[in-house]
C-alpha cells in the first residue's frame, strides 16, 4: 500500500513539474514585467508610479508596450519591428520604459494580452499585424486614456490610428534588379497570403522588371502562412525546378533566399538585411525602417502631440523603406538606376503605379497618365501583365 | 518530363524528414508505447543539430548531436511513463510543449546565425543519367538511409528474434512478462530508439533541408508523422509510401501552382489532407486491417506484478 502510494505522489510530481516547464516555456518574456496593477483593465489615473526616489519633479517615463505576432527571432517582420523598438529606446533613453509580447496570436488571445498591457500601465501600445484590428478598436473603446497605434489596419478611432509601409517600393526596386539578372526571363514570388499587400508586392516586382527588360514573366506559389520556412523551401525549390532563376517572397523567413543559395539561385532578402544568410545567392534586401515613425509616434506623445483616428502610409519619401546591400555582381548602370528611383520617390517625380497598365487578362486598370491613388492601391486584387496564373479569390470581387 | 523528374527529386526530399519521424515512431508504438512528443523532440534535435554544424562544420556531428538530443528527452519521457506510469498521451503532450518552448528560448542567438558551407552529394556515374540521374542519385545520403531504414526495419520486427520480443512487449505485456522478458527496459530501449530517429528527422530539417534555425520550424511536420503511423497502419514500407505521399502531394501542390495550372492553391493545400482521409476510410473499410496491425497494447501502461 505505502509503496503504491508512494509512487502515486511521484507520479503526480513528476507531471507537475513537466507542465510546469511548458507553461513556463509557452508565456515567456514578457520583458521588463513590472507588478501587476489592479485587475481592473480600464484603469484612469495612478499608473504605479515607476521611479519615486527620483531627484526634482522627475517627469513619469512613458510607458511603452508592443505586441508582436511573430518571435522576436523571425530575422524578418517581427525582427523589423524590435529594431524600431530597440531605435526608440535610444532615442528617447530615459523618458521612457518599453517592453514587447511575442508570439501574440491572431484570434482572441491577442485582446487579452492588449487589455493586460494597460492594465500593466501602459499608456502607447503598438499592435504589428493585421489581425489585431479589432481586438484593438475594441480595447481601445475601454481605455480612452491609452493610446493605439496599429500597423496595417485600416479602423481608427479617437486613441487608436494606424501606420502602415510601402513595402511595394522595395518589391519595384527589387524587381529592376531582378529583371537585369535573370537569364531565362522567369522570376518566382514566393506568396504568403492573398491579401492586396501581397499581390501589390507580387505586381510592383514584376513592374519593376518589366521596366528593364520586358521579356520578364513571374511565377507565383502561395503558402498560405506568413511563417513556415520548411514550406516556403518547399515552395522555392518548386519555382527554381519550374525555370526561375531569381526569386522574392513576402514570407517572414529567409528560407526563400537560402533555398536559392543551395540551388544556386538568386534571391532577396525582405522586411531586414539578409545578406548573411545566403551570400552568394544575395541579390539585396528590400528592408522596412520601422524606426522612423516609431520615433515619430513616441516624439507626439511625448510632447503632447498625439493625435487619433489617423493614418500613416510610409515609404522610401520618409526613410522607411529602402533597398540596401545590393550585390556586387549587380551592373553599375542598374545600381544608379536604384538610386535615381529612390531620389524620384522622395521628392515624388517618380511614380510606380503609372498607367496605361492593364491586368494580366487584358483590362485595363489604369488609363493611360493616371496614377494610382491609395484606395486603388489598397484594394489591388489582380495580377498585372507578365504575372502568370489568378490571384487566388480574386476574380470574384 | 524533366520538370516531372525534379518534382520526383523534391518528393523524395520532402518525405525523408516525414519518414525518418515517422519510421522512429513507429519502433515507439510496435512496444505498445505512444510519445505524442515527436514535434517537440524534433524542434529541440533540429536545434541541436544546428548548433552542432555552427560550431563543427560536420554534418555527421550535427545528426549524431540531433540524434542524441532525441533520445535523451525521449528517455526522459520514457522513465516517466513506463516506470512512473504517468499517462502516455498527457506526458507526450507535455514533452511537446517543452520541446518547442525549451528550443525557442536556448535557440534565440542561433536565429541569425548561418551555416558553413559543406559540400553537394552526387553519386559518380550514377548521378549523370540523364533525368534519372538527378532524380534518384543526387539526393543527400540521408535520403537513401531512410529507404535502408525501411529495409532494415522490416527485416528486423518481422525476422529477427529481438524483433518478435519488441513486438510481443508490445501485443502482451503480461505474457512477455510472464515468459522473463525485461518489459520496461526494452520499451524504455525502443523509446530511446525513436527518439533518436526523431532527432535525426530533427537535424535532417535544420541542416540539409531548410538550412537555418528559427523557432517553430518543425512547424507541424511531427504530428504528421504521428499521424503516418496509423495511416500506414505500423508498417514500415508503407510508412515510407505514406510519407512520400505526402511530400509529394505537397510538392505537386507548388508545382502546379508555379506552373500556372489554375486549381485554386486552397484546395491543393488541403489535398494531402484529403488523401490521408480517404487512404484511412479505406483502410478502415476493413476492420482486419487496422486491429491485426495495431499493437493490442497501446497506450496502456503495464505494471508488472499486478
Amino acid at each position: 500500500m505505502t509503496d503504491l502510494r508512494k509512487r502515486s505522489l511521484l507520479q503526480a510530481a513528476a507531471l507537475s513539474a513537466l507542465a510546469a516547464t511548458a507553461l513556463v516555456g509557452c508565456g515567456k518574456s514578457e520583458a521588463p514585467a513590472p507588478a501587476p496593477s489592479a485587475a481592473a483593465p480600464a484603469t484612469t489615473a495612478s499608473a504605479p508610479a515607476p521611479s519615486a526616489a527620483a531627484p526634482a519633479p522627475a517627469a513619469e517615463k512613458l510607458k511603452i508596450a508592443f505586441a508582436y505576432v511573430g518571435p522576436v527571432g523571425d530575422g524578418g517582420w517581427t525582427f523589423a519591428h524590435d529594431n524600431g523598438r530597440k531605435a526608440i529606446e535610444k532615442e528617447f533613453g530615459d523618458k521612457i520604459v518599453t517592453s514587447f509580447v511575442e508570439k501574440v496570436p491572431e484570434s482572441a488571445d491577442a485582446e487579452r494580452v492588449i487589455r493586460d498591457m494597460v492594465g500593466q500601465g501602459n499608456k502607447l501600445i503598438f499592435g504589428t499585424t493585421f489581425g489585431y484590428m479589432e481586438p484593438m478598436m475594441k480595447v481601445a473603446a475601454d481605455s480612452k486614456d491609452v493610446k493605439f497605434e496599429h500597423a496595417t489596419g485600416y479602423k481608427t478611432a479617437d486613441n487608436l490610428r494606424t501606420y502602415d509601409s510601402r513595402t511595394y517600393e522595395g518589391a519595384y526596386m527589387a524587381g529592376v534588379i531582378a529583371g537585369k539578372m535573370t537569364k531565362t526571363n522567369t522570376l518566382g514570388v514566393v506568396g504568403s497570403i492573398p491579401i492586396p499587400e501581397v499581390v501589390r508586392n507580387i505586381n510592383s516586382f514584376t513592374l519593376g522588371a518589366q521596366s528593364v527588360n520586358p521579356q520578364v514573366k513571374t511565377r507565383v506559389v502561395w503558402v498560405g502562412e506568413w511563417f513556415n520556412p520548411p514550406k516556403e523551401t518547399e515552395a522555392a525549390t518548386s519555382l527554381i525546378n519550374g525555370g526561375a532563376d531569381v526569386l522574392m517572397q513576402n514570407t517572414d523567413s529567409s528560407a526563400v533566399l537560402q533555398t536559392a543559395e543551395k540551388m544556386g539561385k538568386r534571391a532577396f532578402g525582405w522586411d531586414s538585411d539578409m545578406t548573411s544568410y545566403g551570400p552568394k545567392a544575395h541579390l539585396g534586401s528590400a528592408i522596412i525602417n520601422w524606426a522612423p515613425y516609431y520615433t515619430k509616434a513616441v516624439r507626439d506623445a511625448l510632447e503632447g502631440k498625439w493625435q487619433g483616428k489617423q493614418q500613416a502610409w510610409w515609404g522610401v519619401k520618409e526613410g522607411a523603406i529602402d533597398m540596401v546591400s545590393i550585390a556586387a555582381d549587380v551592373p553599375a548602370e542598374t545600381k544608379k538606376r536604384i538610386d535615381e528611383i529612390k531620389a524620384g520617390l522622395k521628392d515624388g517625380s517618380f511614380v510606380i503605379w503609372k498607367g496605361p497598365l492593364k491586368d494580366n487578362a487584358g483590362k485595363e486598370v489604369l488609363a493611360k497618365d493616371a496614377t494610382a491613388d491609395d484606395k486603388f492601391l489598397g484594394g489591388i486584387n489582380f495580377y498585372v501583365q507578365g504575372v502568370e496564373g489568378k490571384v487566388p479569390g480574386g476574380e470574384k470581387k | 518530363m524533366e520538370s516531372y523528374a525534379l518534382l520526383f527529386a523534391a518528393t523524395l526530399n520532402a518525405g525523408t524528414v516525414l519518414a525518418l519521424a515517422a519510421l522512429g515512431l513507429l519502433v515507439n508504438e510496435k512496444a505498445g508505447v505512444v510519445n505524442l512528443g515527436a514535434e517537440g523532440m524534433m524542434l529541440c534535435a533540429a536545434l541541436a543539430g544546428f548548433v552542432a554544424v555552427v560550431h563543427t562544420g560536420s554534418d555527421v556531428l550535427g545528426f549524431v548531436a540531433g540524434a542524441a538530443a532525441g533520445a535523451v528527452l525521449a528517455a526522459a519521457f520514457g522513465w516517466l511513463v513506463i516506470w512512473l506510469n504517468t499517462n502516455q498521451y498527457a506526458t507526450g503532450l507535455a514533452l511537446s510543449l517543452f520541446g518547442a518552448g525549451f528550443s525557442a528560448f536556448a535557440g534565440i542567438r542561433y536565429v541569425q546565425e548561418k551555416l558553413p558551407e559543406r559540400p553537394r552529394f552526387s553519386i559518380p556515374v550514377l548521378g549523370d543519367i540523364p533525368l534519372v540521374g538527378p532524380a534518384l542519385f543526387r539526393q543527400h545520403p540521408m535520403v537513401y538511409v531512410a529507404i535502408a531504414l525501411v529495409l532494415f526495419l522490416v527485416w528486423f520486427l518481422y525476422r529477427s528474434r529481438a524483433g518478435l520480443v519488441l513486438r510481443s512487449v508490445g501485443e502482451s505485456p503480461d505474457s512477455a512478462h510472464s515468459l522473463g522478458y525485461p518489459v520496461r527496459r526494452i520499451r524504455l530501449a525502443a523509446v530511446v530508439a525513436g527518439g533518436a530517429l526523431c532527432g535525426l528527422a530533427g537535424s535532417y530539417l535544420a541542416v540539409i533541408y531548410t538550412p537555418l534555425w528559427v523557432e517553430g520550424m518543425v512547424a507541424g511536420r511531427g504530428w504528421i508523422a504521428l499521424a503516418l503511423t496509423t495511416f500506414a497502419t505500423w508498417r514500415p514500407a508503407r510508412v515510407l509510401l505514406g510519407a512520400y505521399l505526402f511530400g509529394g502531394v505537397t510538392m505537386l501542390q507548388f508545382h502546379l501552382q508555379g506552373s500556372g495550372v489554375e486549381v485554386p492553391s486552397q484546395f491543393l493545400t488541403m489535398l494531402p489532407y484529403l488523401a490521408t482521409i480517404a487512404v484511412l476510410a479505406l483502410i478502415s473499410r476493413n476492420p482486419a486491417w487496422i486491429r491485426i496491425n495495431m499493437p493490442a497494447s497501446l497506450g496502456k501502461p503495464f505494471h508488472p506484478g499486478t
